[in-house]
Formats: C-alpha cells, structure tokens, sequence
C-alpha cells in the first residue's frame, strides 16, 4: 500500500511538473490570441527550437545555465523576427488564413531545422548538480531536475502574473485583450506591442523546450504534438485568460500523468488483464480529450473566459 | 400581440433594462424612442432571443416566449430587421429574401431539386422585393446595393417570412432624406397590415407614424402614450432637450 | 456557347480528359508509376471534396478531417484482419462507422464557432489518433498491413491497377456530382447561408444546428469511402494517415484549388502532390519551400488556381 502512495505522490509531482510546462506554452498562445487575434499553429516551432538551440549551446559553452540562457534569447530573436517577417501580414485576416499561414510555418521551420541540425535529433545531458535525487520523504527519492523545472516555472508564472496585473505593459495587454482599438487611441506603438508580445511568447515556449529537452531529447516535430495539448488546456482554461490556462494546465497535466500511471491498474480490478492491457493505453491518451469534451458541452466558452470577445 | 412584463437585465454592473413592461396590441405601430445607451437594443435582444433577461416576461400572440431560442420565435411569426445591416452578402438579392421564405417552408432536409429553381420560393421572394421596391435588382448580389437598398432588403427579408409582427429596428439608419421619405411612405402602408414595434432615432418620422410611443431613458420607462401626450411630457423634453441623467448602477 | 469556354472550364475539361485517358497510356507504354500516382492523388481528391462540403461551401474550418480517412482505412483493415474480406461488407461499414464518429464530433464541436472550432477539430482529431496508435492488436504506431484487398465477387477486382484507378476515378465524379447537387438544393442553401451569416438564418427562423452537424456527418462518410479506397491502395493503414498535418494538407489542397468550387479540391490535390513529386526531386528539403509558398498563397491568391483561372475570364 505504501508502494502505492509513493506512486501516486510521485505521479502527481509529474503532473504538476507536466502542467507547469504545458502552462508556459500555453501562456504564450493565449496571450498571442487574447491580444492580436491571432491562432499560432507554429508555436510548436518555437517549442522545438528552444530545445534545439539549448542542445548547441550548452556544449559550446561548457555550462547548462548559460546555455539555456543564450537558448532563451536565441528563441525570442527568431519569435519576434518572425512576428516581422511573417506574422504582421495575417492580421486582421479570417482565422483560417491565421491556421493555413502558421501551418505552412510549420512545415518550414521543421525542415529548416533538418537542414541544419539533421533529422537525428539531439541530446541534452543534465549537469551533474542536476542530475541527482533527493529524498523528500524517507526512502522516497524524487529527481532534483523535475523539481527544478516545478520551481522555474512557477517562479515564471509568478513573474507574468505580475507583469500583466501590475506593470503598464502589463494593463496595455489586459486593455489590449478586450480593446483593441482604445489601446490604438491610446497612441500607444501597436506594432512594437505585437512583436514583443509575440517574442515573449515564443520565449516562453522556446523555455519549456529546452527545459524538456534533457528528459525527452530534442527532435523535429516534437512541437506538434505537445502544441494540441496546449490547445486542449485554453480551451478548458478560456481562451485569452492567463488565470485559466493555468489552472487548466495543472489540471491537464495531472489528469494526464496520474490517468495514465493509475489507468491500467483501474482497469485490471474491472477487467481481465488482457483487456486491460489492450484498451488502457488507448484509453489512456483519450482522457484529456474527454476532459475537454465534457467541459465543451458544460461551458463552451472554457472555465474562465475572457469578457468581451 | 406582444406583451413585455417587468423585464429586465444587467451586464455587470450596468442595468440595461430596468423592469420593463409595455403592450402592443394587433395592428398598431408602437414606436420606441430614447437617447443613445437607453436599453433600446438590450431591449430588442431580448425580444429577438439573443439576449436572456434576468427577470421578467415577454408574451406573443399569448404564449410566453421568454425562453424560446431566436429560431422558434421566427417561426411563431415575430419577424425582426436588424440596426445594423446583416445580409448574406454574397448572395444575390433575391437569394436573401428566397433563404427567407425557405426558412418558413417546411423542412430544408431536401438534397436534391436546387432551390433556385423552386418557383414556391422564388414567388413570395419576388412579391415581398416588389412590396419594398427593390425587384428591378432581384439578381444583384448583395454586396454591390447601396445604403438604402441594404435596409429596404433588410424589411422585404422581415416580409417575406410571412409575420404576425415586426421588430424594425433603427430602419431609417444612415439614409438620406429621399431614401427616408420612401422608407416613411413604405412603412405607412405596411402598418395597415401589420403589428410593428419600430425603434428609430428619426422624429419626424415617428411622430408620423406611431400609434403610440415608449420613452426609454438609461433603461427605464419614462413615458409611454399617444404622441401628442409624449411629445407634452416634461420628462421627455427634459431627456432631449439637455441635462444628462447619469447612468444608473444596479 | 462562348460561355461555355471559359479559361477555367477548358482547363477542368482538360484535366479530366487527362484524367480518363491516363490508364491507356501506362498499359500502352508499360509505364505503371504515373497511375500510381494519380490513383493516390485522385482517392486524395475525393478526400478534400468532402472537406470542402463543409469548409469551403459550409465555412466549417475543420482542421480534423483526416481522421476520416484514418477511420474509414481501419474499418477495411480491421475487418480485413479478423477475416471479413468482403467489399461489400467493410464499405458500408467504414461509411457507417465515419457517420457514427462525425456524428459525435460533430454534436460536440459545432456548439463552437471561430477558432474554438478548428482547435477543437484538431484536438478530436488527435485524440482518434492516439486511439490507433493506442491499438497494438492492430499495429499501434507501426500500422497494420491488410493482406488482401476488399473483394467485391467478381464485380471488380481492386488489384488491377487500371481497374482500381478507374473505380476511384468513377466515385470522384460521382462525388463531385454530389456535392454539386447537394449546394444547390435547399440544404445546400441553409449551409452557405449559415457561412455568410448565421446570426441571420437563425433570427430568419433556421435551427442551423442540425443542418450544419449534417454537412458534417455527410462529409465525414465520404471522407471515410476516401479512407477505405486509400488501404486498399496502399495495402496498408497506419495512425499517420491521420496525422493533423495530413488534416492541414487537405485544407491546403482545397484553398490551393480555391475554396467553395467544385473542381478546386482536385486541381489542389493534383497541384499540391505533383508539387511536391517534382519539388523531391530537386531537393529533399522541398517542404522548406512549400512552407512559405503557402503563406505567400494565403496572403496574396487567396482565391486558388480556380479563382485566377475565373478572373482571366474577365481580364
């Protein structure tokens, strides 16, 4: 029984961790949407580039923190040189143009990335500081990189919570949210707001990248994937409301991490074990979706919706 | 006809409508006026279903409709022209108005025989364009008609659903004086046939044409009679004539 | 007729009769892999025809769609591998089956409009994807192999390449006819009217709802026909058939062709697959150049080859 709350301690730190991670990616697309109206399908992109970037540096410059650094800066450049080049000619226009126009980005950047890093993917190895457990109860050990990443994220989420409820920037964002036009009058320079909230944006996805790129490696396309469940959570979470990404990114994550460690034995106790184990993992990575679904057909709007959208 | 009790709705902190009750019975225009930000198209959204108040009723041809959805009350005959011109602009003129008559024709489960062929459909379109003067332009598309043409559009799609009543809101909106003439005279020969409850700006044409007025002011009735008693009232001039009243907070 | 003489009718008139005549010209050259290719891009075509019904025509931007065809492929596999190998049999199946799963994402998805709409597409999508992936019996990740085509009693054989490109051939047409009556009969109109305004076809009196999950059923079931023709094309299904980038390229087939016409979708596909066949020749990082052609597309020919053929009517 004690093995079994030890799991369940351990899977739900994962999830945490996880929802942490998935809240810094979706912060960055909901507040891309919230503010220019915009569906970025390549921020998946900017996800993987983190990490492939971090992979260069590090080694390069002998030491993790710096390379993770200069990985962050790397990926805002490229963010906001992209919001120059190719973002600004979508505004304004119907969402399936944003969904098309981004898509094409996609395919793009991952080729782009091939080209020049090769299809192989790339590893990251943790410094050795980083590399080790703690005890944090008796006899339970739990990786103090994952407990890392628990601490920047939320010390990142603490810093974006304050910089858009506390900082002008920040009210500029809210007011930008839901009026547009006002901010405009304000004679505030639009097009400056637009690319810095893009870069941070893609700053912040390029962060998770490069912070899941020791544990998962970093690979092409490995933004796509995780750019869904990004989806997944503003719409549980509302789209346009940082408050509710993060809420609906810990609930994400949690769901996800402990529904597929503690599916199959929920299964077993209903089932035989052969059908246990062929519908578990099925079942598995449908949860989220259902979760969605169910929040779908109770508040279609999301959890915490934005007013005046 | 139709029959307001008590409605009423807030958004936020904002009473847009205040306990709002008003009759309109069969047959006579009942125009409603009031200055901008007074509730009058709060008050229109609920009666169109977009809105749900908070509290009170609304009763057409007796039944209560306070809960039904937009599409039902089209079907129950309360027909509605929008202040803002919303058409299907891609559409041909006659389009518009035959998507109209179709709503009202039973079913749209048929996949076969066009629809642009359907002479059921195509007639009463035709008739209701001709009603509003706009059948020389039955095969224009939407998109290319001016202003006026956009709103007399917008009153032969209220027609062509064949109606008990209709909403008119702001239909003179945006017109010259020569487009508002032929508005007013359209709108005079249609008050012999139908109920309306017309919300316009326009006071030359209200005056001219309601039955009765209703006086909205920040939400809330301050008058409501023929239009000789509304145009006496003290209220009423003082609403137009100058001091703004602060909006209320509920 | 000048009418009938268009820039763009002679260029669908010619496309189609390249079509037809292309299986004379392998048998008589020998020359197989151009029938191949077409077979692939012609079920391809039939795919983002049914997409169309409802994205270009509809305005339902459903960035799932491939999940269809995924759905429609399993179907032929699934049976085929429990041993039902009758046609007759796995077709009406993977049809039923597509209509079964449309429905369900349907009712869920179109209480949504915009943005939310296409995530949530995608986000279904997705998840029927890991579903597969999810079912090792049937190869999971790696893709089931179906060891004999779907036998129709001597009717047709699927395994003749010309009679199989044909067959294709024929439920193209017959789905584009389709669709062609579809648009213009009174549904059809609820649908395009919904596009330009739903606000106003409900306060005109039409429960859109019901109208609009039926495009969405219908075209969920001819996607799936899609699905069943491209496993026996391939001998082969697998969860990447169903990737949402796969659902992405039908959407770029479709806006490449030009949205809301009847032949866009085939000359998208044909356009987009011959694109990239040739564009993989020259280099193996052609998708670097497809990317931003793609952008380029949507922000300066926004109508697709079909409205710059339509526009040279004029010009």
């Amino acid at each position: 029984m004690r093995d079994e709350v030890i799991l369940l301690v351990e899977q739900c730190l994962n999830g945490l961790q996880f929802g942490l991670l998935l809240f810094l990616l979706a912060a960055g697309l909901t507040l891309v949407f919230g503010i220019m109206n915009l569906v970025n399908l390549a921020h998946g992109s900017f996800y993987m580039l983190g990490a492939y970037f971090a992979a260069t540096f590090a080694p390069l410059t002998g030491s993790f923190v710096l390379g993770a650094a200069l990985a962050l800066a790397a990926t805002l450049v490229v963010g906001m040189a992209v919001e120059l080049i190719a973002i600004r000619k979508l505004y304004g226009r119907d969402h399936l143009d944003h969904v098309l126009g981004t898509f094409g980005l996609i395919l793009f950047f991952n080729e782009l990335v091939r080209l020049v890093w090769g299809p192989g993917g790339m590893n990251l190895p943790l410094p050795p500081y980083l590399g080790t457990s703690i005890e944090i109860f008796t006899d339970v050990h739990y990786p103090v990189y994952r407990i890392a990443i628990i601490a920047v994220a939320l010390v990142v989420a603490l810093l974006l919570y304050l910089a858009v409820m506390r900082t002008r920037v920040g009210m500029l964002i809210r007011a930008g949210a839901s009026n547009r036009e006002m901010v405009g009058a304000l004679g505030i320079n639009i097009q400056l707001l637009y690319t810095l909230v893009f870069g941070v944006g893609a700053a912040l996805a390029g962060l998770a990248g490069l912070i899941q790129a020791p544990i998962l490696t970093a690979q092409i396309g490995m933004g796509e994937n995780i750019l869904i469940v990004a989806l997944v959570v503003i719409i549980i979470g509302g789209i346009g409301s940082i408050r509710g990404a993060f809420i609906a990114a810990i609930f994400v994550g949690l769901v996800d991490t402990v529904g597929r460690a503690f599916l199959p034995e929920l299964f077993r106790l209903a089932m035989t074990p052969a059908a246990a184990s062929a519908l578990a993992p099925a079942l598995s990575s449908m949860l989220i979706y259902v979760l969605m679904a169910v929040v779908l057909v109770l508040r279609p709007q999301g959890l915490f919706p934005v007013d005046g959208k | 006809m139709l029959q307001i009790r008590d409605l009423t709705k807030r958004f936020g902190g904002v009473l847009a409508c205040d306990s709002i009750s008003l009759d309109v019975p069969v047959g006579e225009l009942h125009a409603i006026i009031g200055p901008n930000g007074a509730g009058k198209s709060t008050l229109i959204g609920q009666l169109a279903g977009e809105i749900s108040p908070e509290e009170g009723r609304i009763f057409f041809n007796g039944r209560d409709i306070t809960r039904l959805p937009t599409y039902r009350r089209s079907a129950l005959g309360l027909a509605r022209s929008f202040q803002i011109t919303s058409l299907f602009l891609d559409f041909t003129v006659l389009d518009n108005v035959a998507l109209a008559v179709q709503a009202h024709a039973g079913h749209s489960f048929r996949f076969w025989r066009p629809a642009r062929d359907e002479p059921a459909l195509r007639r009463p379109a035709r008739a209701a364009l001709a009603r509003v003067g706009l059948e020389s332009r039955a095969d224009v598309i939407c998109a290319n008609l001016s202003h006026g043409e956009h709103r007399q559009l917008e009153i032969a799609m209220a027609l062509a659903t064949a109606p008990r009543m209709l909403l008119l809101d702001e239909p003179m909106a945006g017109m010259g004086p020569d487009e508002s003439a032929r508005m007013i005279a359209l709108l005079s020969e249609l008050k012999t046939e139908q109920t309306i409850l017309l919300i316009e700006h326009d006071m030359d044409a209200v005056f001219r044409l309601a039955d009765r007025i209703t006086v909205l002011v920040d939400g809330g009735v301050i008058a409501s009679g023929s239009p000789d008693h509304v145009r006496m009232d003290p209220q009423v001039r003082r609403a137009y004539l100058g001091e703004r009243t602060a909006r209320r907070h509920g | 007729m000048t009418v009938l003489f268009t820039a763009r009718n002679i260029a669908i008139g010619a496309l189609l009769a390249f079509l037809a005549l292309l299986p004379v010209y392998a048998a008589a050259t020998g020359q197989f892999f151009p029938l191949t290719l077409f077979t692939r891009i012609v079920i391809l075509a039939l795919a983002a025809t049914s997409l169309n019904l409802i994205l270009g025509y509809g305005g339902m931007v459903s960035f799932g769609h491939a999940a269809y065809l995924g759905v429609g492929g399993y179907v032929v596999g699934i049976l085929a591998k429990e041993g039902v190998t009758s046609g007759f049999a796995q077709w009406p199946a993977a049809l039923a089956v597509s209509g079964i799963f449309a429905l369900a994402v349907g009712a869920l998805c179109l209480r949504t409009r915009g943005v939310y709409f296409i995530m949530i597409t995608l986000a279904f999508a997705q998840m029927i994807y890991y579903v597969a992936v999810g079912l090792d019996r049937y190869g999971g990740d790696d893709g089931l192999t179906i060891y004999r085509r779907s036998q129709f009693a001597g009717v047709i054989d699927l395994s003749g390449k010309v009679q199989f490109y044909y067959l294709c051939l024929a439920l193209l047409l017959a789905a584009i006819w389709l669709v062609w009556r579809l648009v213009n009969s009174r549904f059809g109109m609820v649908i395009q009217g919904a596009r330009s305004n739903d606000r106003r076809m409900r306060a005109i009196g039409f429960p859109t709802f019901r109208y609009r999950l039926a495009g969405f059923v219908v075209a969920g079931m001819m996607c799936g026909l899609a699905g069943a023709l491209l496993a026996n094309h391939t001998d082969f299904i697998s969860p990447a058939s169903m990737h949402w980038t796969r659902s992405g390229d039908l959407i770029v087939m479709i806006v490449l062709g030009g949205m809301g016409s009847l032949f866009g979708p085939l000359i998208g596909a044909v356009t987009l697959l011959m694109l990239e066949e040739g564009l993989s020749r020259v280099t193996e990082y052609w998708q670097i150049i497809v990317g931003p052609l793609l952008l380029f597309i949507v922000v300066h020919a926004h109508g697709g080859i079909d409205g710059i053929l339509a526009s040279l009517r004029r010009g």
